[in-house]
């Protein structure tokens, strides 16, 4: 199975964990989601965002999350990273990394993983940033906090990661403010404030949709390149189908709050078992023939107080049948991986790739 | 970077001149409107109406209202406040010498409301909508609301009166006594930061909820920063651009508040100068007064504007 679209190398053999011998036990994932939910509190009501949560990342593999806007990826990626807000977020399952459940550690015993065995990067570089420190105040601070170092080794550290995500004169960069940087420079920037304390797993959260398609392509390089060299895992997220196959090994699908497909990623190219994954991936545009209309998904998700009972897609499902009404569970499928539909053996779905 | 800074200065200077006109300007007019005649008050009760127009000339109050206005800002312009018209004394030399005890209260008044004042206001942002940030923001309501005169006469019959702690009226020049000076202060000082204390404790709430809430502190929550670092270095820091402005405002706001305070008091400040050289429609005194003062707003908004750029990257210089 070769990547066939844009200039991306394709790094899968380093950095995946396909392994050639299918008989050998699969190692303890690094991390290690189970059944999470999670619910906000309102005034007077309970709105279950996310339910029922299940994935797994391994030690150097790439797992995309994708989806549309409003389906909890976001919410899922905030919550592995215990950013969201305690009092008001109710959480269940667990968040195992390296074996331990997070959601069982104190704040303060949280705060010492964060950003050292577990970094996020966000959407947004323009505003991601502390406006008012330089690049590498912010990088050295990172640093400070997670290892006994003094200044001078901070700024040589933070330097050194600048250099790493390809910011030409990273010790001139490394004085400069937010605003004196282009949204490619500071992306890059945030990245190496990242991976400055070399976590295990980089959450990347929609990196590049902020960006210029030229600077996305960069980013999209420096992140491969790092998660080759220094083996670090990563979980994408995306609504970029496209973006997240030419990175990862294995592709989780979301929609409305709910894992409803979680395979390798070749697998879900070329026979999607999911009707919401076909869905979105017939919507792409570079994958779609010049003349025509551009196939989409009719309809829009449902929004968390809205979730009907049964299949949470059955509403923009052109396969909707009446037993589709009752409460769909997560199956394991004959040739690997899961889906939520219990059409999903019969239905011969349409990919990209066939 | 010297010449630009020069050039900021310069230009600070020359946006200085309309403000300074414009505000003398308001003055002389609102004080035409106060009944009374200045001449009839220093030739006495039995004066003649010759009397009091030869006096009147002297003084050239016969002189087109334009005119007066005019004379006199061509003089201030020149350095000269003019002399008072009842006593004849130069106002600089009155101003220069009553000016210190109005600084002193309102100065010290400024350090009390901020070193109340922030710490209540970090209190409510960081527990916004809990019991304690409604404390908070109601005491501030209520610190915004009481009148001076009244907190004031309070404060004396508690603290004065009542305990004997502080003394209830007059001042010490604080160029001979420091602390004496600083302890005739206090309850002036105290009643006229009330206000302040509410406003910083208000503005520094609201924008550090802002800040708590923005993307770039959700980063520093990715990386495993501490929240005391998060709050004090970053939060404020992020902050303080609002805290500085709000800061500016209460100190211009205090100077002009001394008038009230200084009555309760009985201080012989500016403040009290002003409200008596109005009473007997001494122009010349109540412009030279507010002249000074305006001067003073000005060069604390300069200082301010410099901290600016000092505190945000963002901010260029000039």
């Amino acid at each position: 199975m070769k990547k066939p679209w844009r200039g991306i190398p394709w790094t899968g053999e380093t950095m995946t964990t396909r392994t050639s011998d299918p008989m050998a036990k699969p190692p303890q994932p690094l991390l290690d989601v189970r059944g999470l939910g999670i619910t906000f509190s309102g005034p007077g009501s309970l709105v279950p965002v996310v339910r029922d949560v299940s994935l797994t990342v391994a030690a150097g593999e790439s797992v995309g999350l994708v989806g549309e806007s409003g389906c909890g990826k976001t919410v899922t990626g905030l919550a592995l990273m215990g950013l969201l807000p305690f009092r008001t977020s109710r959480f269940d399952g667990q968040i195992l990394l390296d074996g331990e459940n997070l959601l069982e550690l104190s704040e303060r015993q949280w705060r010492k993983r964060r950003g050292r065995r577990i970094g996020m990067i966000f959407q947004e570089p323009m505003t991601a940033l502390d406006p008012v420190f330089t690049i590498g105040a912010q990088i050295g601070e990172t640093l400070r906090t997670h290892f006994r170092i003094g200044r001078s080794e901070a700024r040589e550290r933070a330097i050194e990661a600048l250099a790493q995500v390809g910011i030409p004169d990273p010790a001139t960069r490394h004085d400069a403010y937010p605003h004196e940087l282009s949204g490619g420079m500071r992306q890059r920037a945030m990245i190496a404030m990242t991976i400055s304390c070399e976590p295990a797993l980089l959450i990347a959260d929609e990196p590049t949709t902020a960006l210029d398609v030229t600077v996305q392509a960069q980013i999209m390089d420096v992140l491969g390149e790092l998660s080759a060299r220094s083996g670090m895992a990563m979980l994408f997220i995306s609504h970029d189908l496209g973006l997240v196959s030419q990175t990862c090994s294995r592709i989780v699908t979301m929609y409305a709050g709910e894992v409803v497909e979680s395979r390798a990623a070749d697998d879900v190219l070329c026979r999607p078992r999911h009707p919401y994954t076909s869905g979105l991936l017939r919507s792409l545009p570079s994958f779609t023939p010049r003349k025509g209309r551009l196939p989409s998904i009719p309809g829009r998700v449902p929004r968390p107080a809205e979730f009907p009972n049964g299949c949470r897609f059955e509403g923009r499902c052109p396969h909707a049948q009446q037993q589709c009404s009752a409460r769909q569970q997560l199956q394991p499928l004959r040739d690997g991986g899961f889906a939520r539909c219990w059409r999903s053996e019969e239905l011969s779905l349409p990919g990209v790739l066939s | 970077m010297q010449n630009q800074f020069l050039r900021f200065l310069l230009w600070r200077m020359v946006q200085f001149l309309p403000v300074v006109a414009m505000a003398t300007l308001t003055i002389f007019s609102l004080i035409q409107l106060v009944p009374g005649d200045p001449a009839a008050t220093i030739a006495g009760e039995y004066a003649t109406a010759e009397n009091i127009e030869a006096i009147r000339h002297s003084l050239g109050l016969d002189r087109p209202l334009w005119e007066q206005y005019g004379i006199w800002l061509w003089n201030a312009a020149q350095g000269d406040l003019s002399n008072s018209l009842l006593s004849g004394l130069p106002v600089m030399d009155e101003v220069l010498r009553r000016l210190p005890s109005t600084l002193t209260i309102a100065v010290l008044a400024l350090c009390i409301a901020v070193i109340v004042g922030v710490p209540l206001g970090v209190l409510a942002a960081t527990r916004a909508d809990t019991m304690l940030d409604r404390l908070v923001t109601g005491i501030a309501s209520l610190g915004v609301a009481v009148p001076n005169f009244w907190l004031g006469m309070i404060l004396v019959s508690i603290f004065a009166l009542g305990f004997g702690w502080f003394p209830t009226t007059g001042a010490r020049p604080i160029s001979e006594d420091f602390w004496g000076a600083l302890h005739h202060a206090a309850l002036p000082a105290a009643t006229l930061a009330t206000g302040g204390i509410a406003e910083i404790a208000r503005q520094l709430r609201s924008s550090l909820i802002e800040v708590l809430q923005s993307q770039y502190v959700r980063t520093l929550r990715a990386k495993g920063l501490p929240n005391y670092l998060i709050l004090w270095k970053h939060g404020l820091r992020n902050a303080a651009l609002t805290l500085l402005t709000v800061i500016g405002l209460v100190f211009n706001h205090m100077l002009g508040a001394t008038v009230a305070t200084e009555a309760v008091f009985a201080i012989s400040g500016t403040g009290s100068m002003i409200v008596n050289a109005a009473i007997n429609k001494d122009f010349p005194v109540v412009q030279g007064a507010v002249f000074v003062l305006v001067l003073i707003v000005i060069v604390m908004n300069l200082i301010i504007d410099l901290f600016y750029s000092l505190l945000d990257p963002r901010v260029k210089k000039g």
